[in-house]
Order: C-alpha cells, then sequence, then structure tokens
C-alpha cells in the first residue's frame, strides 16, 4: 500500500482535512485536556510566589510584611485565584490518571484503581494537615 | 535496552516527580499564601516563625526540590502544549531552550535563595 | 419511539468534485438496527454508489469504524435508535486521508503496526520435541487486555496527537507492541524499546485519554503508553546506574 498520492484517473487524489489551530474547542475532552496541560503554568508561576516568599523572609521582617501586604493587591490576588483553581485541576486530574499509568499488584492480583488514586488522595489529604501543622502548631 | 533519545526518560521523570510534588504540596500552600492571608481568613504566621521554619535545613531540602522539580514538571508540559496546541512544531529547538532553559535558571536561582537563607 | 431517521451521510467523490458533501438520506428505524443497518439500506434502496468498509458486523473485525456525529465508532455497535429522530451525521475517522466517501486509507496505520513487530520475538526457538510454551493464567492476565485490540483504528481517529503529527506511531500500535512485551514468551522487549523510544514512538503521546475512552474492545491503550513510559524510564535508570549490568 504505497501512499501513490500521483494523479491518474484510476487513482485519484485522497482528501486530507486540515487540523485547524483550534482543533481543541471542537471538543469538551480536548478542552479540559489543554486546560488540564495549562495548569503547568500556575506551577510556574507558584514557584516564582514561593520563591519572591523565601527571598522577602530572608531580607527581613520589613520585607516579609511588605510581601504579604502585596500579596493582596489585585495582581496577586488575581494571579493567586486562578492559580489556586489550576493548581487543583491538576492535582485532581493527577491523581485521577495515577491507576492508569501503573498496575500495582498485591501476589497476583491487581489493586483496583480507585484504590490507587484513593491513597493519591488520601497523601494529598495527610501533607496539607501536615503543612497547616508546621506553619501554626505550637510544637 | 537500547534506549534512542535517551534524554527523553530522564525528562519525563522529572515531569512526573514535579507533577506529584505539585500536586500533593502547593494547593494547601497556595490557599494559604495566596487566598487565605491576603483575604484575612487566617492571621499568617509570625516572621520569626516563619524565619525559623525556613532556615531549617530539611526545609530548605523539600523547598528546593519542590521548585526545582515543578519547574522541569512546567517546562516539559509547556513544551508539549506548545508543539501540540499552537501547532509550532518547528520551532522545536526553541521551545526546547525557553522551557528547559527556564526550569534550570529557575533551579539555580532556588538553591541560592535556599541557601543564603539567614 | 421514531419510525424513520434521516443520516447526513458525508460523500466524497473525487472524479468529479475536491471537497467532501455531505447527502441526506431518510431511512426506516426499527429499533435493532445499527448504523451500519442503516448504511446498508442506502446502498441496497436509495444510493447504490455509496462506499464504506464493513463485515462481520459484530465488533470483532474492525472495518467499520467511522464518525457518528464527531464520535469516533464502530457502526456495527452503534444503535441508530439512541439517536432519533436525528439527523445522524456519518463521516469517515478523523485524521486519516479520504479515498471516497466513507473509506479511508490505512496505510500508514499498517506500516506502523509492523514496525513494533507484534509477534513474539524469540532469541532461540525451542525445539519441536520440547513441546510448546507453556503460560499460567497469570502470564495471560499480564497481557490480555492488550490482545483484544481489533485495529479498527478509533484511537487513532480520536487521539488529537496523531492527527497534529501523522508521524506519531500512535495508540493501537504501542498498546500492541506491549502486548506482545508483557507476553511471557516473548524476547524481544528490547528490540521494541529501540523502535519505540524514537522521538515519534511514547514520547509523543501527552496522556490525552481519548484512545481509551473512544476503544470498543476496552483495550486502555492510554494506559499501555503511560506503562510503557515508565518502562522506558526504568530501564534508563538500570542503564544510567549499572550500565554493565543492562547490556
Amino acid at each position: 500500500m504505497t501512499p501513490n498520492t500521483a494523479y491518474t484517473p484510476y487513482h485519484p487524489r485522497w482528501h486530507r482535512t486540515r487540523v485547524s489551530t483550534y482543533w481543541w474547542l471542537a471538543r469538551g475532552s480536548y478542552f479540559l485536556f489543554i486546560l488540564r496541560e495549562l495548569s503547568s503554568l500556575a506551577v510556574a508561576w507558584f514557584v516564582v510566589y514561593l520563591l519572591m516568599l523565601i527571598s522577602a523572609v530572608s531580607t527581613g521582617n520589613d520585607a516579609y510584611q511588605q510581601f504579604l501586604h502585596w500579596s493582596g493587591t489585585p495582581f496577586a490576588l488575581f494571579m493567586n485565584i486562578g492559580s489556586f483553581v489550576f493548581v487543583v485541576l491538576h492535582a485532581v486530574t493527577w491523581f485521577n490518571l495515577a491507576p492508569q499509568a501503573m498496575v500495582v499488584k498485591v501476589g497476583s492480583k491487581r489493586v483496583p484503581g480507585f484504590l490507587i488514586a484513593g491513597s493519591n488522595y488520601a497523601g494529598w489529604v495527610l501533607v496539607s494537615i501536615a503543612i497547616v501543622a508546621i506553619l501554626f502548631i505550637q510544637w | 535496552m537500547y534506549i534512542k533519545r535517551p534524554i527523553e526518560p530522564l525528562l519525563w521523570l522529572l515531569f512526573s516527580a514535579g507533577g506529584v510534588m505539585a500536586a500533593l504540596v502547593m494547593p494547601m500552600t497556595l490557599f494559604l499564601f495566596g487566598l487565605a492571608f491576603p483575604f484575612g481568613w487566617l492571621a499568617p504566621p509570625t516572621y520569626d516563625r516563619l524565619l525559623a521554619i525556613v532556615s531549617n535545613p530539611l526545609t530548605r531540602v523539600i523547598l528546593f526540590v519542590l521548585c526545582s522539580l515543578s519547574l522541569f514538571h512546567w517546562a516539559h508540559r509547556f513544551r508539549y502544549t506548545l508543539y501540540d496546541g499552537l501547532q509550532i512544531k518547528h520551532l522545536n529547538e526553541v521551545i526546547n531552550m525557553v522551557c528547559y532553559g527556564g526550569a534550570v535558571v529557575g533551579t539555580l536561582v532556588a538553591a541560592y535563595l535556599l541557601v543564603t537563607v539567614p | 419511539m421514531s419510525e424513520r431517521i434521516t443520516l447526513q451521510v458525508a460523500r466524497y467523490r473525487p472524479e468529479k468534485e475536491s471537497e467532501i458533501q455531505f447527502e441526506s438520506y431518510e431511512l426506516p428505524c426499527p429499533k435493532e438496527w445499527v448504523v451500519l443497518d442503516g448504511l446498508n439500506h442506502i446502498k441496497d434502496r436509495i444510493d447504490g454508489t455509496l462506499s464504506y468498509r464493513w463485515s462481520c458486523r459484530m465488533g470483532i473485525c474492525g472495518s467499520c469504524g467511522m464518525l457518528v456525529n464527531g464520535e469516533p465508532k464502530l457502526t456495527c455497535a452503534t444503535f441508530l435508535a439512541d439517536y432519533a429522530p436525528g439527523p445522524v451525521r456519518v463521516e469517515p475517522l478523523r485524521n486519516f486521508p479520504v479515498i471516497r466517501d466513507l473509506v479511508v486509507e490505512i496505510g500508514d496505520f499498517m506500516g506502523k503496526l509492523a514496525r513494533v513487530k507484534p509477534w513474539i520475538v524469540r532469541d532461540s526457538e525451542k525445539p519441536l520435541s520440547e513441546g510448546e510454551y507453556r503460560q499460567t493464567p497469570e502470564e495471560l492476565d499480564n497481557y490480555k487486555q492488550f490482545s483484544m485490540c481489533i485495529n479498527c483504528m478509533l484511537c487513532y481517529s480520536a487521539c488529537p496527537i496523531y492527527g497534529l503529527d501523522p508521524h506519531f506511531i500512535g495508540p493501537a500500535a504501542i498498546a500492541l507492541a506491549q502486548r506482545y512485551n508483557l507476553d511471557s514468551r516473548d524476547q524481544g522487549a528490547a528490540e521494541r524499546m529501540q523502535i519505540l523510544s524514537e522521538h515519534d514512538g511514547i514520547w509523543g503521546c501527552t496522556f490525552v485519554g481519548e484512545c481509551t475512552k473512544v476503544c470498543p474492545k476496552h483495550v486502555d491503550p492510554a494506559g499501555a503508553i503511560q506503562r510503557y513510559k515508565l518502562q522506558a524510564a526504568m530501564e534508563w535508570v538500570k542503564a544510567f546506574v549499572l550500565p554493565r549490568a543492562a547490556q
């Protein structure tokens, strides 16, 4: 089946549809996929934000208070609210896809997908609690 | 096993590790520092407390790993988004340079900032 | 229950047009009819020039894949009654060149399939006197899901990456490679890794997951690809850390 595309009366031209630049708008699942991929920008923004916080803490109390004040400005709030939504989207889609990406076996039985996803979510809850504990609990 | 393009498995591992770290740590941390404290729902930790936490060697290592891996996660995913979403594969080398180069630069910045915490 | 249904069928007759046209056909709609029955009715009673592929009409040959209202489906397994009163849009599979009407050129996929060596590869064959290669039920379970592939190419139609880059080797080819890699009788994993670790191999996949959604046999090619990526990464780590042992 060599792709001989020369036009002859007995071998007419094949029709090829060009993929539109907006292919990702054509279906809901494609759109959700692109949103999921764009969540990586939120991840990158958070790293920048975190590094700014660390830099402020290193500089001194005034810098830290200034940072806290700046984090309340419209620009910072806009970036952070948007990023929060996308970071949660990233986490949820990541944990939901985990069972498809790995096969965990106990003995010879395959661990069902919802347990793998569930244990990921459980880990997420534990880490979140740990973060709050580290920041607030008086040890 | 002979693997063609041996850089790809490494980049994919960095992407995966970054994805896991980002998914576990970022939501709560961003909620606190990006929403709860600015909106006044919770009082932010005092300067002394935060400094004590951040200057702890273990925290520094964790934060460095978090920042670096998350940046490589972004780099890998964004590179493919540019390929596929915008169909600009012909700008291959430029995209790779900007994405992975950016991740490397960010890693170095994170290292510097975390080493120089008092 | 509607008695009739309208099908809007894509027509492409290269000898007289250069674009795909849609023609509407109104047909009876008995509740047990599938889209393929509708197409057969059109060809038998209304317009004999309609061209399309079909064979077993029971979801095992993989010939009758088409887009039904934009979704890749086996037309022998898609009931018309679910879409009544219509109109139902029937188009040739996306991401493949159209030869005529609903018939697409599948040479690209056939070439890719052959590239991944979808057969048992052995370093050395056992002599006949030693008997057959034996396999436990657990060993069969390792690859059984991926052996269900009927090469219907719905996954290629659903995959946006394949649409954007026809060089991408694609979901079914990788799933079938995994079917043999995971087969305990096979010794060809290294050869297939060479082929699939190229840029148009597994690394082109961004885990959109559409392929798994449309697969009529629940093969889960997306899962196969992600597991293969993990395998390739583990092989790379081994080669990096223990270069001699990985030879």
